[in-house]
């Protein structure tokens, strides 16, 4: 292998090429991206960033180790991958020649439909969104979220503490619900309505409203809840359309075995973009999470070496599945750690701390079976259960 | 010379937050070594001596960078800068602690309170 072209230069693709040093990997290296930023640190944008805690220096990710030796092409999109001709077509004309690629492409975040045309309007995904963002939350008082997923609550919360009346609408009964149950949710609803915003849960919007500025949002209930700015966090989409006839499979992102192997030779992917095959569950499942973006790489970049060497194209029969994903969010003045993989009745039990103090480490099971644990500010034991999960999801993996 | 705890109330494989400025981490390690290094993660927030230790390095709790306890180094990534070390006497049965002189790597928005301050 000659060359080896990673597309998307932020936490997946950046993992990606330093594990392919990391491993041996000694020829040329090319990352493509079509921002022009250096790769830079998500997480901060709805949390410290936005609180005016850290500036835009401190969100980079490369270190002053960092030995890529890589040819770097910045602001530039992959229009197509070819694996046929064995080349990356960007948006500008040029073509990147390469033996195999890493796709690191990510997500961007969904929008409403119809509030494009209105601004006091913003989705928060790019350095460039919490710019406009913090400007435009600097002169505004109050602010409606729309969605109460993590990104959602956490400028909700971030929002709240710079002083703003904040009004957080979420269809589903309790915040965070798809990823830690809706019990759990109501303990992050009781935490964000402690710090004074309201919460607004079981309604979704309707519409936006304001002729050049949005002012305000309709519930489907009705309400009319007035707004200086909205933010809209309803998720996000996997930036795939690049790859439309490259042969490289799509579904709800790009589909991956349980190394991040695509169907195609030398081609593989990793970060919010790929959904690998979860042995556990049984599916394939993209999972949007720091760690996933930062971690996985390794064990997609052994299966592309592997792969490179042998001639089926096999991944190597020593590749390990990965950990259990596992986030942190940090909102109303707690942390709030995740890992594992929760499903409506999963039993939950409280091992450690109380609801009551805001301080405990929650354990899902499935029958006898620990699948995920919740820590509310308790990082020290929620750290050992979630090294448990990992070790037993090994076992279980193993022939 | 900060006097930290007595060295029968950490066990091996357990670590303790001094409360100094800024707070300190002590790590008794499986194979009876003492070391404090500062507790604050260089990357963001966190505290290592709730992280995971191993060996010698230690992981931070919130998104995994390693730091060697012996140096300080990053092991690991995201940290980009050394934890500070401090150097580590036992008398009498109490650890103590000889905090460095060498200027701290604070994590962004991390400052130090004034000495005294709540
Ligand atoms: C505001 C915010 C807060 C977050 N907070 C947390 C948190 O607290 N905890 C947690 O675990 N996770 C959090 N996350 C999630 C985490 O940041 C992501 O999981 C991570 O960034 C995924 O990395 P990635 O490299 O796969 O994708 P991305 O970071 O999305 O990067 C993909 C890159 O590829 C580029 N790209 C897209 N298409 C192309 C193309 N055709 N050609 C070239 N380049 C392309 C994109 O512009 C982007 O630069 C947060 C995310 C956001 C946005
Ligand atoms: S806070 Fe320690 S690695 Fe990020």
């Amino acid at each position: 292998m000659r060359t080896v072209a990673v597309v998307g230069a932020s936490l997946a693709g950046l993992s990606a090429a330093r594990a392919l040093r990391d491993q041996g990997y000694d020829g040329r290296l090319v990352l493509i991206g079509d921002e022009p930023h250096r790769p830079y640190d998500r997480p901060p944008l709805s949390k410290e960033f936005l609180a005016g805690r850290m500036d835009e220096a401190d969100l980079a990710l490369e270190t002053e180790t960092d030995d890529l030796d890589a040819t770097w092409i910045l602001g530039t999109a992959a229009a197509a991958l070819d694996p046929g001709e064995r080349a990356v077509r960007l948006g500008d004309g040029r073509t990147v020649r390469t033996d195999a690629v890493v796709i690191a492409t990510g997500a961007a975040a969904r929008t409403l439909p119809g509030t494009e045309r209105l601004s006091g309007v913003h989705t928060l995904r790019t350095l460039d969104d919490a710019r406009a963002l913090r400007a435009d939350l600097a002169g505004a008082e109050r602010l409606v979220v729309v969605g109460a997923g993590f990104i959602g609550a956490e400028i909700a919360s971030t929002a709240r503490a710079l002083g703003l009346h904040v009004t957080l609408v979420e269809p589903a009964p309790a915040p965070l619900a798809a990823a830690i149950g809706a019990e759990m949710g109501a303990v992050v609803a009781g935490l964000q309505a402690g710090q004074g915003v309201e919460v607004l849960c079981g309604t979704g919007v309707r519409e936006v409203t304001g002729t050049t500025r949005a002012d305000g949002v309709i519930l489907t209930d009705g309400r009319r809840v007035p707004a200086d700015v909205v933010v809209v966090g309803i998720g996000a989409r996997p930036n795939v359309a690049w790859l439309a006839g490259s042969g490289v499979e799509i579904a709800d992102g790009v589909l991956c075995d349980a190394t991040g192997a695509t169907g195609v030779p030398g081609v593989v992917a990793v970060g919010d973009c790929a959904a690998w095959f979860d042995p556990a569950g049984g599916a394939h499942r993209r999972v949007e999470h720091w760690t996933g973006a930062a971690r996985r790489p390794a064990v997609a970049v052994r299966a592309l070496l592997a792969g490179a060497s042998a001639t089926s194209g096999s991944s190597g029969s020593d590749v390990r599945p990965p950990e259990p994903p596992y986030f942190w969010s940090d909102q109303c003045g707690v942390r709030i750690q995740f890992a594992g993989r929760t499903g409506p009745g999963d039993e939950i039990t409280v091992e450690e701390g109380s609801l009551a103090d805001r301080s405990f480490v929650a354990v899902y099971r499935r029958g006898d079976r620990p699948v995920a644990v919740l820590g509310i500010d308790l990082p020290r034991p929620f750290t050992r259960w979630r090294k448990r999960l990992a070790a037993e999801a090994l076992q279980s993996a193993a022939p | 010379m900060i006097p930290a705890c007595p060295l029968r109330s950490l066990p091996r494989g357990e670590a303790f937050r001094l409360d100094a400025e800024p707070p300190i981490a002590v790590f008794h390690t499986e194979d009876g070594q003492i070391y404090a290094i500062d507790d604050t993660c260089t990357h963001q927030d966190a505290s290592l001596a709730d992280g995971w230790l191993e060996g010698c390095e230690v992981e931070c709790p919130l998104h995994a960078s390693k730091f060697d306890l012996r140096t300080g180094q990053v092991d690991a990534p995201p940290a980009k800068l050394p934890v500070r070390t401090h150097r580590v006497v036992v008398e009498d049965g109490t650890i103590f602690v000889i905090p460095s002189e060498a200027p701290a790597n604070l994590p962004p928005g991390v400052g130090v309170r004034p000495q005294g301050a709540a």
